[in-house]
């Protein structure tokens, strides 16, 4: 895959400086490497090592305090008013929004992604368009997702979508998991976007022009060779993305409300009367649960944190599991 | 070809009507980015009309002045806009600045490490690692902040000599700009780490080898070739951090302090432990006061700013990217 070595390989190194891991080969003996040199390559050694060191120190550290306060019935009693940690409950409703929130949100992603990403590959004309749209797709990653969260309420407080939240007597509440997850899902957007490209974009001109050949259109082409070859790359994308809809704080407090259990609606049949109401996410417990927050019950909030890291560890673990897959398939290369 | 076909022949979706389809959804796209712009930009304007430039200047106690503007919404009565937001601004500067300088250096290190210097193993287990302190969320980075670092700063960092020589102006706590430009850096070093090594790994192995070739050491070549090669993704990967960093909002409001403050280099090396609170974050502790007329408008007119400086950072990212796949080493 890409330059695993940008250097070819070289004879073994005579002397290799130490410490330079000799494995990809160094040309020169350590004589031409001055102390100033040795002081950088002791800084990097220094600063990956860091990186490795607080890695592993926040994984122990979450494994630790989650073990030490996670219960099993935290995960399956919602949040409840009390004095004590003890009498407060658990936070199964924010487990259970963000799952609604992740799926709802990665479901709208995902499509409106890949058929972005179809466009700006396969079609792509008029070419303003496509700059345009590029650098559309630039500008929504670049935005603050306060500010997604801040236009989501101005949208989802409109008369014309009261069908997506609570309102009553006129003014529309604007909180609901569909006015969050419609924001989120802005947040995964890129990120599906810009995978999906780069798979398509590795699948060689000679693949479509042998499917034009034998009569298939652009669409079904698309459809039967190019989105199934690209899959390994979108299902990286959508797990990127997920990860970022489930880790993401701010479009939850403003969008979804500051209560820790789900608030369904009245006037509606079962799923609706909840994805219409205003409710609570993991990410939203720990910022509450947090000295910082409203709850302040720091021992909840390592809890939730730690079931929020062993998600973001299952997609990173997931998305490792793909890439090496497709590795191991193959690629284009004649 | 296709479409010459009578229809009961033809496929069930022609390239025409796929491509009009696709088409529309993309200017729906752009038409939703122009929206929010237009949208945020407009409800933020009555802020602004009433302040001037004056709404980036410095003048009065923000806190004092934010309490205002939310009470005179609730209250009904005359509304008030007077906002400077100088120590808001100052401190997102000292806080993104900082935190981009420290990550900026490291992950250049941390790049070159992995793409050049590490041992087969050491980048193996290097790449993981970079992926997964990008993948934790900000909340879970705010809650180590405030639980771990926090009390370090406050009780071990911060002598009591150094708490009483402000004590009369803030209360020194370790919710301080340090912890959070420390926390920041960590988070935005990760996307740094990972641009920078995809644009040192795209340089051209001819120019490396060159170099390698007339008895210039690896270390050398690796920071007068491929660094330099490598320029627009160290300038790209440092704009988008920065526009990430600018509007981080929950793990600051966790651990910047929250106090509309302007930490003062003049105090001394005393300044990086005063706490302050910068602009993304204000919305988030005010989010309340959405409703209110003025509250709204100066909530907006915050984001209209950071939407300003946000949009315009990972533009020049992107530019800055184009420029690359011309050189060819993209």
């Amino acid at each position: 895959m890409e330059g695993s070595v940008t250097i070819p390989p070289v004879p073994k190194p005579v002397a290799a400086p130490p410490g330079s891991g000799g494995s990809k080969g160094a040309v020169e003996g350590s004589a031409t490497w001055r102390l100033a040199d040795r002081i950088g390559l002791a800084i990097c050694w220094g600063l990956g090592l860091l990186f490795c060191a607080l890695a592993v120190a926040i994984v122990l550290y979450l494994l630790v305090q989650g073990v030490k306060y996670l219960r099993p019935e935290m995960l399956t009693t919602p949040a409840a008013a009390g004095f004590t940690q003890a009498e407060s409950g658990g936070f199964s409703d924010a487990l259970i929004g963000t799952l609604i929130v992740a799926v709802m949100g990665i479901s709208l992603a995902l499509p409106l992604g890949v058929a972005t990403a179809v466009w700006l590959v396969e079609y792509g004309r008029p070419v303003a368009l496509a700059r345009i749209t590029e650098s559309t797709i630039e500008a929504i990653a670049g935005i603050p997702s306060i500010v997604l969260a801040l236009f989501g309420t101005v949208i989802f407080s409109s008369t014309a979508l009261s069908f997506l939240s609570r309102s009553s007597e006129g003014v529309v509440f604007g909180r609901s998991f569909f006015a969050a997850s419609a924001m989120l899902s802005l947040v995964a957007l890129p990120l599906i976007v810009a995978s999906t490209r780069e798979g398509l974009n590795a699948i060689p001109r000679h693949v479509r022009e042998a499917s034009y050949a034998v009569g298939k259109t652009k669409a079904a082409t698309t459809r039967r060779i190019l989105l199934p070859t690209a899959k390994p790359q979108i299902a990286t994308g959508a797990m990127l993305g997920l990860g970022r809809i489930i880790g993401d704080t701010a479009i939850i407090v403003v969008l979804l409300g500051a209560t820790q259990n789900f608030a369904p609606v009245e006037d509606a049949v079962f799923p609706f009367n909840y994805l219409r109401g205003a409710g609570t996410t993991l990410t939203n417990f720990v910022y509450e649960a947090s000295p910082t927050g409203n709850l302040n019950q720091p021992e909840k909030a390592y809890a939730a944190a730690f079931v929020l890291l062993l998600m973001v560890l299952a997609l990173n673990a997931a998305v490792d599991i793909v890439h090496r897959r497709a590795r191991k398939v193959g690629t284009w290369s004649s | 070809m296709q479409e010459e076909l009578t229809p009961e022949y033809g496929p069930k979706w022609p390239d025409q009507r796929v491509e009009r389809m696709l088409g529309a959804l993309v200017c729906m796209l752009v038409g939703l980015l122009l929206a929010l712009i237009v949208t945020v930009f407009v409800r933020g304007w009555p802020s602004f009309a009433h302040n001037g430039l004056a709404w980036f200047g410095s003048g009065g106690n923000v806190d004092d002045q934010l309490n205002a503007i939310f009470l005179s919404g609730q209250s009904g009565a005359e509304y008030i806009y007077t906002f400077h937001a100088w120590p808001l601004i100052w401190s997102t500067l000292l806080i993104t600045g900082g935190a981009v300088l420290i990550s900026l250096f490291s992950a250049l290190f941390v790049a070159v490490f992995i793409v050049e210097f590490a041992p087969e193993w050491m980048s193996n287990v290097l790449q993981p690692v970079v992926r997964f302190l990008a993948s934790v969320p900000s909340v879970i980075y705010g809650l180590l902040g405030v639980l771990v670092l926090v009390p370090f700063i406050g009780n071990d960092l911060i002598s009591e000599d150094q708490k009483a020589s402000v004590a009369g102006i803030i209360s020194l706590t370790g919710y301080s700009l340090i912890a959070g430009v420390v926390v920041l850096a960590l988070m935005i070093a990760p996307l740094m780490v990972s641009i920078f090594s995809d644009g040192l790994r795209s340089v051209k192995p001819g120019w490396l080898e060159g170099s390698l070739a007339l008895g210039v050491n690896r270390w050398r070549t690796t920071w007068k070739i491929g660094v330099r090669a490598a320029r627009p993704a160290i300038v790209a990967g440092t704009v988008l951090a920065t526009a990430r960093a600018i509007g981080e909002a929950v793990m600051l409001a966790m651990l910047s302090g929250s106090v509309g403050f302007a930490p003062n280099p003049a105090d001394g090396l005393i300044f990086i432990f005063e706490p302050s609170r910068p602009l993304a974050p204000t919305i988030v502790k005010n989010i309340d006061q959405l409703s209110s007329p003025p509250g709204g408008a100066t909530l907006f007119s915050i984001a209209t700013v950071l939407l300003f400086s946000a949009a315009i950072f990972s533009l020049c990212g992107y530019v800055a990217r184009r420029s690359m796949r011309k050189y060819g080493t993209a």
